[in-house]
């Protein structure tokens, strides 16, 4: 017979779309509507889980977001997802489930074991012993690490799509239950823009007991009326299946979305709300007694829940454990669906007899002052006993409902920093004062009554306070320490998923862990999936118990985002692939890409290192390029060079503060190369500025400080220099720029230059001039980093491809050489010139670089006060140096020291490489270096080294420029 | 998710924006004149408040300006509309 | 050893319930005066206070904790603990303390977990590459292990990372330090609390210092929210509120309060057996010894003293971490939290007397408190019982940021959150 639990009824399935699922490899059946969790129970599969330490059996205790047993792996390859709960699993055809955290099978676990040994496993057993002898801890780890954790991971990268979406409301409202749905319908009638969202697939929120009325209806048709009205305002967003887990600064909150849909999985809504109204129900209280776990053991309102939604019965003979007169109507209405209760056990002596009255009514037999001391049946409950002042016995049944008061769902109030209180009447933690903006509406407020929650929800969506004061909480009984601590309260379950006990509870706070942030940490109370909705309040409640102080004494931990665990592929939404850190290109990388170029990420720059040709090692490619530019002419493109244009009457002075030298003689048509430094004295940014015009200048930057520089020279001017008169525009994204290096690029360059005298007489070196390049409009600047004779040739960015084809033709009989950075980084090494990021480290002065020379002394300039500072001119300081390897057919390691032994083992670094290169000018590598007292070395005989390579250079070191010191290349 | 409310482009969220510091710590106007003491109070120390602070915020991916903010550092509440950095006072 | 930790101490507790374990730590009352006061109760001042009895022999000591014991940023980390400096002044210090955490379960008595598991730094561009592998060379130049590792190699000790050439920042290889790895982080407060108390040490919590009481220009005490409590000597372990405490006491320092956010996701069976960071994604990922995915990243951006993180941060660490292990995509993020930590204007620490005499500065840890802790400690200890900074920490002097002998690891400028 399938689905052997289920009776008639059942507002959320439809019986006419049976469908069929695994557990375990068991085939079962369900109805479409159904949650996992509802289908298992409608079969009588209770036994779903074994606990995280103790590998206990244990079963479905909850009806959503709360449970903390039931957690299973779902589906099968990528798309297996662990550690999901099966009460928010909705069911779909051909759904694979599977147990977890048990071998070889979930009813014969050789981890149960643990549970054996529990007498030597108490709470922190671990902080005392495995310490030795030696490593122990490394030996016995594995071992714990293999029993911990829950489910296995996925098997693979996740197929499924995820997604983002941004939205503004004037009103958030957290929540779709009775207040919840008020609160949106009357902000809806104000004509505000509102936000419902509801993490159950129904709105409604918890189940009901039956018999309220809100406004003149039965509950139920209250939500569904309220729920077509609101489907019927266009200002009214709802979302089911969504749920708040996390509110932020300002007004932002983040929802989580579920789709399932083929196509996307799972939305994130990140919502800026002007208001944000919570009303986000309460979770109902566990009660504490020795065997609280056994499967079977059901909080009363899942129990309820999965009868009125699913039909789905959790047994044929409920017994009801409660310290609540809420109970008693439970009892009646699982009585009145057809499930016979056994007894409704409460463990108070006093109890209002009109709140027993339905249960007498029904014949429903009642123990006052009654204690569970122990529940039978290790997989599945067969029976209970009690005992009470006037007797006690056992009692039969197939499941036991706890019903031990309600857990108003506070964690978003806390999230936004609202402050909390705890009531005595509830027994629970409550809002308190909320921030601006924010109000706590229904349950999650203490106000459980339905009417009185409709009124609440409605106030909030207003705006306003209610009108009337609320209700207080139905009278429950405090956690019971009696019941709880029974056997030393080694099997009393205060958290179900991490096997925290009372008794854990106890030694605890026996230890000294008594503050709530050392409970939590010592026992893992509330370390679950769950994150304590479930056990954490009876786990601080039993603590200050312990403690002889009241609850509140205790607080509460930190409720901390998310209120339930959030998928990071939604986290990641599209940011995953090309997509993660997106890339930028130059206007010709198709072009690069089709004539054989790799590349090489440069900060955001995607840019090509060489152009490969057939047969060609790398280092082939790069020699030949560089050779080429030594001995003929290349072209490279230098596109990402960042541009600056710089105008207004004291540009000039703008420069003089932000370069170390002096710019108020730059002459209008030249050019000069200037380092600018950081506040601290260390090199910032260099490049080449020219003047264009009386009070007009373009300044280019390094690649990778386009941005920064902006900012720098953006704030200055907005505070410490606001008198200057000047304007400054990022313009790196407006020109294309290609460079044009080695003896031959005048002759190349006159081909295409449309009435620019490129002579060295009319242009010499660090000279611009703006004219037409190969019918272009162009900016041609004399300036070189290779240290030959080279052009730098910029034109509109759509101009880009023209110009890069029109300099290829020009070239073309002179054998002209397309280059990439690598070969550009060989020839400025052999040249030299220092790159920010390698040689200037952010650690490095002017005078460390050889630059002292550019530092004027008759002016101020950024970073000039902390060149004087006793740190900055000891002497010692790292220097930048030259290095020839020894022999020729030597390689430099990468990542090396500079050293005095060629030996390996310890010994101090004088400094290390930053850059190095195998010179084809020169035939062997060399490198730039930082060494300490550099300059003093000069013939030194020293080791590269990189120990991890095991490897040793000897090197001389040298100046830092191998070609052409004397620059007459430059100005050929 | 801090909302920042340019005085160009009104309320934007922090991601567009740049964090440059405490705006209290304004460069002396002749550095030169400064003893070391001077200038590295300038440079490295900062009051750090757990309260209002004045800080400097770029607007990177907006109108590419400099803004002056005064916010809590204890809530994150922005506790007076934000001004460009130009139009915030004597620094 | 009454008092012991040990697996028959163990058994010995289990025939009587666990009913008879003491206290790990005395609650006492503040005496009137101490010779030394620490201020803040998380790893470094119980570590602290610790050394001070063992070392030097000075017991006289009380540790105010405004809170509970480690429930600052001990409580709040990524639990790495590594060497890999290359810095003057940083490579040692960090030396020393990992030495001292592979002796400190048995020299505590408290099983602090230290896991030795090793940690890969991932390089994504040869740029990186060369900056990781000469940092790795200085440390083998320093003595301390450090190795080079091809993506085989990688492939290997991480079979789920994502090596394959097309991803965003493809894997061109890493660096590991093997003998790096993570411990339990509240066990160290813990142990190092237990530890100190057994010594004589005064933990006394729930005890906030509300200003710090000088004579002439001399530190003579502290008032509490449980009244004056006079003491010859103070020292500040507050990182995340150096400048409160510091304010106390005259001093203007050069730290911003910044945010550092870390999360976990739900416990699955181990699959990640290293720890694993990457410069390029600007993550560190392990995996706890319950199963926990735990994952760090970068700083907020902005002063905060709010330990309360904004969402952008978690999106870009999520992604980063998915980007190198794409079976995390389809776990699930469990908690999330932020620290408040003193970010110095160099990136380093501080463990210095200050210009106020009597009154000592240990702070400024940055992302790297965590992994000093022992270490810290130690020196900060010898530091206050000598009124000289230990070797080892010479470097970490409060001064540097008046002469410029700045220890900078980044390279960044004199701005907190960039380093």
């Amino acid at each position: 017979m399938t689905q052997p639990f289920r009776l008639p009824g059942g507002d959320r399935i439809d019986r006419s779309q049976p469908l069929a699922f695994t557990f375990d490899g068991r085939a079962y059946e369900g109805y479409a509507g159904d949650t996992l969790a509802s289908a298992l129970i409608a079969n009588g599969v209770h036994l779903v889980s074994r606990s995280f330490k103790y590998h206990r059996p244990r079963g479905i205790v909850g009806l959503g977001a709360e449970e903390s047993n039931a957690l299973l792996r779902i589906g099968t390859g990528d798309r297996a997802e662990p550690n999901m709960r099966a009460t928010t699993v909705a069911l779909t055809d051909g759904l694979v489930a599977q147990s977890q955290n048990r071998w070889p099978s979930l009813r014969f676990d050789l981890g149960q074991a643990a549970d054996l040994l529990s007498r030597l496993l108490p709470a922190g057993f671990y902080y005392k012993t495995f310490m030795g002898p030696g490593d122990a801890w490394m030996v016995y780890e594995p071992y714990i690490r293999r029993a911990a954790g829950l489910g296995r991971p996925p098997d693979g990268a996740d197929p499924d799509p995820y997604d983002k979406r941004h939205a503004h409301a004037d009103v958030l409202i957290a929540g779709g239950g009775l207040a919840g749905l008020a609160a949106a319908l009357a902000a809806g009638r104000r004509g505000e823009r509102v936000i419902l969202a509801d993490e159950d697939i129904t709105l409604g929120g918890a189940p009901f007991a039956g018999g309220e009325m809100v406004e003149g209806l039965p509950v139920a048709d209250w939500i569904a009326g309220t729920a077509a009205k609101l489907s019927a305002m266009g200002n009214v967003r709802v979302l089911t299946r969504t749920t708040v887990v996390g509110t932020y600064d300002h007004g932002f909150a983040v929802l989580v979305e579920s789709t399932e849909r083929a196509g996307l999985r799972c939305r994130l809504w990140k919502v800026r709300a002007r208001r944000l109204v919570l009303a986000t129900g309460a979770i109902e209280r566990p009660l504490v007694f020795p065997g609280n776990d056994r499967p079977g053991v059901m909080m009363a309102s899942a129990a309820l829940g999965y009868i009125t939604r699913y039909a789905a019965a959790p047994g044929r003979r409920l017994a009801i454990v409660t310290n609540n007169d809420g109970a008693y109507r439970t009892a009646a209405s699982l009585h009145d669906s057809g499930v016979a209760i056994a007894a409704v056990l409460d463990i108070r002596n006093d109890v209002d007899p009109a709140a027993q009255e339905a249960a007498r009514q029904r014949a429903i037999p009642i123990h006052g002052g009654a204690v569970i001391t122990r529940v039978d049946g290790r997989q599945r409950v067969t029976g209970l006993r009690w005992s009470a002042a006037g007797g006690g016995g056992r009692l039969a049944c197939d499941g036991l409902c706890m019903s031990g008061g309600w857990i108003p769902t506070i964690h978003l109030h806390s999230q936004t920093r609202g402050t909390l209180r705890y009531d005595e009447a509830a027994h629970a933690f409550l809002p308190d004062r909320p921030i601006e903006g924010v109000r706590s509406v229904g349950a999650c407020a203490g106000t459980f009554d339905a009417a009185d929650a409709v009124a609440h929800g409605t106030a909030a969506g207003n705006d306003a306070t209610p009108a009337a004061p609320l209700r207080r909480a139905a009278p429950a009984a405090p956690i019971s320490v009696e019941q709880a601590f029974q056997g030393g309260g080694r099997k009393s379950f205060v958290d179900f998923q991490n096997d925290v006990t009372a008794a854990d509870i106890r030694l605890a706070a026996r230890e000294g862990y008594r503050s709530v942030e050392h409970l939590k940490r010592y026992t893992t109370l509330g370390m679950g999936t769950d994150q304590g909705k479930l056990g954490g309040l009876n786990g601080l409640s039993l603590l200050a118990a312990e403690l002889g102080c009241a609850p509140s004494d205790v607080g509460t931990t930190t409720f901390r985002p998310p209120y339930t665990p959030v998928p990071f592929g939604a986290l990641i939404g599209r940011d995953h692939g090309e997509g993660l850190q997106p890339s930028r290109y130059t206007a010709l990388h198709d072009w690069h890409a089709a004539h054989g170029a790799v590349f090489n990420q440069a900060g955001s720059w995607v840019r090509p290192l060489f152009y490969r040709r057939d047969g060609e090692s790398d280092l082939d490619a790069v020699n030949r390029e560089v050779m080429a530019v030594r001995r003929n002419v290349g072209v490279i493109d230098v596109a990402t060079l960042g541009k600056l244009d710089i105008q207004g009457p004291d540009a000039a002075e703008l420069l003089d503060r932000l370069y170390t030298n002096s710019w108020k003689k730059l002459a209008v048509g030249r050019s000069r190369y200037g380092i600018m430094l950081r506040e601290d004295g260390m090199v910032f940014d260099d490049g080449v500025t020219a003047r264009l015009g009386e009070q007009h200048y373009l300044m280019s930057t390094t690649t990778g400080n386009a941005e920064a520089v902006v900012e720098h020279i953006e704030l200055l001017l907005r505070t410490a220099w606001r008198g200057l008169r000047v304007f400054v525009t990022p313009v790196t994204e407006q020109w294309f720029a290609a460079a044009l290096a080695g003896p031959n690029a005048r002759r190349v360059l006159a081909r295409v230059a449309d009435g620019i005298d490129v002579t060295d007489k009319a242009m010499p070196h660090m000279s611009v001039r703006c004219g037409r390049v190969a019918g272009l409009t162009a900016r041609v600047f004399r300036l070189s980093f290779s240290g030959e004779l080279s052009y730098e040739i910029n034109v509109p960015s759509a101009d880009g491809p023209a110009l890069w084809q029109r300099l290829l033709d020009a070239g073309r009989v002179d054998d002209l050489m397309v280059y990439g950075t690598e070969s550009m980084g060989v020839l400025r090494i052999e040249k030299g010139h220092v790159v920010v990021g390698r040689e200037a480290d952010g650690r490095a002065t002017p005078d460390d670089l050889g630059l002292a020379k550019l530092c004027a002394t008759t002016k101020d300039y950024v970073g000039r006060r902390s060149l004087s500072l006793p740190a900055l001119i000891e002497p010692g300081r790292k220097q930048l140096v030259g290095l020839v390897v020894e022999r020729a057919d030597d390689r430099l390691p990468v990542g090396a020291h500079v050293v005095a032994e060629g030996r390996a083992g310890p010994q101090e670094s004088l400094g290390f490489i930053t850059s190095q290169a195998y010179s084809p000018t020169l035939g062997r590598p060399i490198a730039l270096a930082l060494v300490k007292a550099g300059r003093d070395r000069m013939g030194q005989r020293l080791f590269a080294t990189s120990p991890t390579a095991s490897t040793s250079v000897a090197v001389m070191v040298s100046e830092p420029v191998f070609v052409d010191p004397e620059g007459k290349r430059l100005h050929a | 998710m801090l909302s920042i409310r340019c005085p160009v482009c009104g309320p934007r969220d922090e991601d567009e924006f740049v964090f440059g510091g405490d705006a209290s710590a304004v460069r002396p106007a002749d550095p030169m004149a400064c003893d070391d003491q001077a200038w590295t109070a300038f440079l490295y120390r900062r009051d750090n408040p757990a309260g209002p602070h004045d800080e400097l915020w770029f607007h990177r991916f907006g109108c590419r300006r400099w803004l002056r903010v005064r916010r809590d550092t204890r809530s994150h509440a922005i506790v007076a509309p934000p001004l460009l950095a130009e139009d915030a006072g004597a620094p | 050893m009454a008092r012991g930790y040990s697996l028959a101490a163990l058994l010995r507790h289990a025939l009587s319930g666990h009913r008879d374990w003491p206290a790990a730590w005395r609650m006492p009352e503040p005496k009137a005066s101490y010779d030394v006061i620490i201020i803040g109760g998380g790893g470094h001042g119980l570590a602290t206070a610790y050394y001070l009895a063992k070392n030097h022999g000075i017991t006289n000591v009380a540790v105010l904790e405004k809170g509970w014991i480690g429930g600052g940023n001990t409580a709040r980390n990524t639990t790495i603990i590594r060497s890999n400096y290359q810095q003057d002044g940083n490579a040692r210090f960090y030396e020393h303390s990992v030495k001292l955490w592979e002796g400190l379960s048995r020299d505590l008595n408290f099983n602090v977990m230290f896991s030795q598991r090793g940690m890969i730094n991932l390089f994504h561009t040869t740029a990186e590459r060369d900056s990781w592998v000469r940092r790795y060379n200085s440390m083998r130049l320093n003595g301390i292990d450090a190795a080079v590792l091809g993506t085989a190699e990688i492939a290997a000790l991480v079979p789920d990372l994502d090596l394959s050439p097309h991803g965003r920042h493809p894997v061109l290889g890493g660096v590991i330090q093997r003998r790096a790895g993570v411990a339990r982080h509240d066990a160290v407060a813990w142990g190092f609390g237990r530890a100190a108390d057994q010594r004589g040490v005064d933990i006394i919590q729930n005890c906030a210092v509300t200003g710090i009481v000088r004579e002439g220009g001399r530190v003579v005490g502290v008032e509490t929210t449980r009244g004056r409590i006079l003491a010859r000597k103070v020292a500040s372990c507050v990182a995340g509120n150096s400048s409160r405490i510091g304010e106390m006491a005259g001093l203007r320092l050069p730290i911003e309060s910044h945010l550092l956010q870390a999360m976990v996701s739900e416990p699955v069976k181990p699959f990640l057996n290293v720890v694993l960071s990457s410069g390029a994604h600007r993550v560190y990922v392990s995996q706890t010894d319950k199963g926990e995915v735990l994952i760090g990243g970068r700083l907020d951006g902005y002063n905060s003293y709010s330990q309360r993180g904004s969402l952008p941060v978690i999106e870009e660490i999520a992604a980063g971490a998915a980007a190198l292990l794409p079976r995390l995509k389809r776990l699930r993020l469990m908690r999330s939290w932020a620290g408040l930590v003193d970010m110095t204007m160099d990136g380093s620490a501080i463990i210095s007397k200050t210009p106020v005499e009597g009154f000592y500065l240990n702070g400024g840890w940055c992302y790297g408190g965590f992994k000093a802790t022992p270490a810290s400690g130690w020196c900060f200890a010898h530091l206050i019982a000598n009124d000289a900074p230990h070797p080892l920490a010479e470097r970490h002097r409060l001064d540097r940021f008046t002469t410029g002998h700045t220890i900078n690891e980044r390279g960044a400028g004199p701005a907190p959150h960039l380093h």
